[in-house]
């Protein structure tokens, strides 16, 4: 590099650059509040001080404890006439007290001595208010600790409560027994850091299961060479709504008959078990593994109706074994004791079961006629002529573009509860068309689209923008939704885990070499095919990697989403540091410490192992 | 029989690959492609099976269309054509035999893929292609495990596992040491003469050039300058192919 040659402008440049980042600074103590003086503050310094002391102290361990009372006469203003008042006498073969002066105004310091109490024991040395000695009220704040003979000496501050009659100073002196026990806050704790550890596991387990197919779409290199002609693209973008209506419709047909039939256990055990019998038979006739022949068009429309039938009994099946669980765990339930956790789970996943299984029949369904009709599209396009491709692209991107912005349309109108059917409905569709319209008579008729990248710059965009978002804000959201607790956290915690790993992990396969996928292809291999066999056998040790980097991660950010009511141990956490709990608080940041570095130190240690 | 007519392929950037390249070559011949590195041999090659579409021209492949087929069409076109390459482009933390048996995935239903599930007859046809190679003893080791020959004969079971038509393979060798390159370049000889399979290769060194192909085809910025046989090759042919200031080797 050769020298710059000093200038005055550039002595002036270095020179502004100084003063601009002093004004930087300066501005931002002005805006962050840097202020020492607050720290010089006797009473924060007291605060800090307490606080500080009951942190050092984790609640964790309390012992048995053994306690001797005794309390000692004082007279608070001495009698008028200046005499000493006469105190009556004392059991000294029991642990006693002695004040002197035994008469004094308030506000004065007298002392207190003790004698005959256990040796080496502590606890409190307070005015008993009221002239009972009895009474359980304490003044005060002093404490006193016996020698090994069992004496002590403290000073005491007389309070304003003056009397006539003979008043009380009480020494409570309690010493250990025993070995030490947890305390009821050391059960709490642990009680929610195994919740926390476990809502970061379920989080993590849900957002790595999703977040995997999210991210081949999310990766550039899997998605460029995808591209199709646009009768294709609109037969698809039309085969999802309409697959995902019929879908539904008919997997909750099926939920019915499958419901009415389930009234006796014999003809639930039996469909659970003949069900995927078949299912598994016209599957496998469906499905040859391998064929060398072209197969008849006739004979692929009898697979593809014999498909649909397997997948409708493999519903049917689905159906009758969420029953079947539901049945047997609640028979089973009540013999199951402290096992019942177990009864509870079966349960919870059979009625998770009846849940989803629409909504994946509808998705599959979906899913499945848009390919079918994309297939459609791709062999029109091949076959048909030039002209006739263009009208039918011409139709067909109108249909599908007035379809998508109508349901656009539909969305906004129930978001924003608008209830003009000009704008929601008729204005979308209307758009959705001349755009489709003006997309087909721009583009030539075999042309094909980048749809790949256009469903890889969709996919980022969202990912993008949920990422930004913190789980803790997440989780407010889904506290709302499904109240507060654990579950709140999970499904917070599991939605930013599936964006940030799907981010991550789509990184990793846009890293991966490119010879593999390309010898795959030439084998033949279709884009799954590819994906199976050239992909995945490449990114899985970073995708175990990013896991337990990911789970480390969650096991910390549960410990704070309970702060907002997501579980987990921050809840109990906010808890006692609102409530000046410091002791109770200080055992639960310990345990969260102890947690997170453990889980730092298996998480590296597996990475090494698998990686 | 293949037939490329007027081939030419230019690439998003401008670069023209290949430029109206037209060659035939009949079934059973060992066609070497020579060309200097940017020449254009491994578009040609990547042409031929579409892993790269040209941007106009025809090859037609036993009277169909190789750039006129559908997705559909073009799996079962490719699944009779074996690919070898330069750096084997075998998946490395795959085993052997699973890098073999991925030779089979343009014939298997990709259902079944899905629990990588592959035919029995398939497994057996995979470990007698490694004893073909004479591998076999490899196959349950990591594909990156082995050396680099080694690798190479994986990636040439691979290709058997197709019961390929024809085979194109680029600079197979080229990775290779000379004593390597000789084997391997024995075993598409081999598979060549055997089982009458069609082999494109491209070479960089003449002498293989000349122990080896039928015929040969040369390639200098996507042309063809030099088309028949090895020995045809002479000093004035050489530096039409490679440029004047270029001097023989080996």
């Amino acid at each position: 590099m050769q020298n710059k040659k000093a200038s005055p402008w550039r002595s002036l440049q270095v020179g502004l650059t100084v003063l601009l980042v002093l004004l930087i600074f300066a501005y931002g103590f002005e805006i962050t509040d840097i202020d020492l003086e607050q720290l010089r503050s006797e009473q924060r310094q007291q605060s800090l001080q307490r606080v500080t002391r009951a942190l050092a102290r984790p609640d964790i361990f309390e012992f048995e404890k053994e306690e001797q009372k005794a309390t000692a006469p004082v007279y608070v203003t001495c009698p008028a006439d200046g005499t000493t008042p006469m105190l009556p006498s004392l059991d000294t073969s029991v642990p006693y007290a002695i004040v002197t002066p035994t008469c004094a105004e308030p506000g004065e310091t007298v002392t207190v001595e003790g004698f005959n109490f256990f040796p080496n024991a502590n606890g409190p040395v307070r005015f008993v208010p009221g002239n009972d000695p009895t009474n359980v009220v304490e003044l005060g704040n002093d404490t006193a600790q016996t020698d090994a003979d069992g004496h002590f000496v403290t000073t005491s501050i007389l309070p304003k409560r003056p009397s006539e009659d003979v008043q009380f100073i009480r020494a409570t002196m309690r010493r250990n027994l025993g070995v030490p026990r947890f305390t009821e806050t050391a059960k709490i704790t642990w009680e929610k850091i195994v919740e926390t550890v476990f809502l970061a596991l379920l989080a993590t387990t849900l957002g790595t299961l999703l977040a995997i197919p999210l991210s081949f779409i999310a990766a550039r290199n899997l998605m460029r060479p995808v591209r199709s002609p646009l009768a294709s693209m609109a037969f698809s973008l039309l085969g999802w709504p309409i697959g995902i209506a019929i879908g539904y419709l008919v997997v909750s047909q099926i939920g019915e008959i499958s419901a009415s039939l389930t009234n006796s256990i014999a003809v639930n055990l039996a469909s659970v078990i003949i069900a995927p019998l078949i299912s598994w038979f016209v599957f496998r006739w469906a499905m040859p593994p391998e064929e060398l022949a072209v197969p008849s068009p006739a004979l692929r429309v009898a697979r593809l109706f014999a498909l649909l039938l397997a997948v409708l009994v493999g519903l049917f099946w689905l159906f009758q074994l969420a029953q079947l669980i539901t049945n047997i765990t609640l028979a089973i339930r009540p013999a199951l004791g402290r096992a019942g956790f177990l009864a509870t789970f079966l349960f919870q996943v059979s009625d998770i079961l009846r849940v989803i299984t629409p909504a994946l029949g509808a998705l599959a369904s979906g899913g499945v006629l848009s390919s079918f009709l994309a297939r459609i599209g791709q062999r029109v396009t091949e076959k048909g002529s030039k002209a006739s491709v263009k009208i039918i692209n011409i139709v067909l991107s109108v249909a599908a573009g007035s379809t998508l912005f109508g349901l656009l349309g539909q969305l906004i109108a129930w978001l924003y509860q608008i209830d003009r059917p000009f704008y929601t409905t008729w204005g979308p569709i209307l758009t959705g068309a001349v755009l489709g319209l003006i997309l087909a008579i721009f583009t030539r008729a075999k042309e094909t689209l980048p749809v790949g990248l256009v469903i890889y710059t969709i996919t980022r965009t969202l990912l993008n923008t949920l990422r930004s978002v913190e789980a803790v804000i997440m989780a407010i959201v889904f506290v709302i939704a499904v109240g507060i607790g654990p579950f709140a956290g999970v499904l917070a915690l599991g939605l930013h885990t599936i964006v940030s790993l799907a981010k991550l992990y789509s990184e990793q396969v846009e890293s991966i070499m490119a010879g593999p996928l390309e010898a795959i292809q030439a084998t033949g291999a279709n884009r799954l095919q590819t994906i199976i066999y050239a992909v995945i056998p490449q990114i899985v040790p970073p995708y175990i990697s990013y896991t337990m980097y990911r789970w480390d991660i969650n096991v910390r950010m549960s410990t704070i989403i309970g702060i907002v009511g997501g579980g987990g141990i921050g809840f109990v956490l906010i808890q006692n540091i609102n409530l000046l709990n410091y002791r109770a608080a200080s055992a639960q940041m310990i345990a969260i410490a102890i947690v997170v570095s453990m889980m730092d130190y298996v998480s590296s240690v597996m990475r090494e192992k698998y990686v | 029989m293949l037939q490329v007519k007027n081939l030419t392929k230019i690439y998003d950037g401008g670069v023209k690959a290949l430029d109206n390249v037209t060659f035939e070559v009949p079934k059973g011949q060992f066609l070497a492609v020579i060309g200097l590195s940017g020449s254009g041999k491994s578009t040609l090659l990547r042409c031929i099976n579409r892993l790269i579409d040209p941007t106009a021209g025809q090859i037609i492949w036993d009277g169909e269309d190789i750039t006129a087929a559908s997705p559909e069409e073009m799996r079962r076109i490719r699944r009779r054509i074996g690919m070898v390459f330069q750096h084997f482009n075998l998946v490395h933390r795959s085993k052997v035999i699973t890098n073999v048996l991925a030779g089979r995935l343009g014939y298997v239903n990709p259902a079944w893929s899905l629990f990588n599930r592959f035919p029995k007859e398939d497994m057996e046809k995979a470990i007698k292609q490694l004893e073909r190679v004479g591998i076999a003893d490899k196959a349950d080791q990591r594909a990156d495990e082995l050396s680099g020959g080694q690798q190479q004969r994986v990636g040439i079971a691979r290709a058997l596992m197709q019961d390929p038509n024809m085979i194109l393979a680029d600079e197979p060798v080229a990775s290779l040491d000379p004593v390597l390159a000789h084997s391997i370049m024995k075993h598409l000889e081999e598979i060549n003469k055997n089982d009458g399979v069609t082999v494109l290769c491209s070479l960089h060194f003449l002498d293989l050039v000349h122990r080896y192909a039928d015929r040969v085809i040369a390639l200098n910025e996507g042309k063809v300058v030099f088309e028949g046989l090895p020995k045809e090759i002479d000093d004035q042919k050489f530096k039409d192919i490679y440029g004047r200031d270029a001097e023989r080797v080996g």
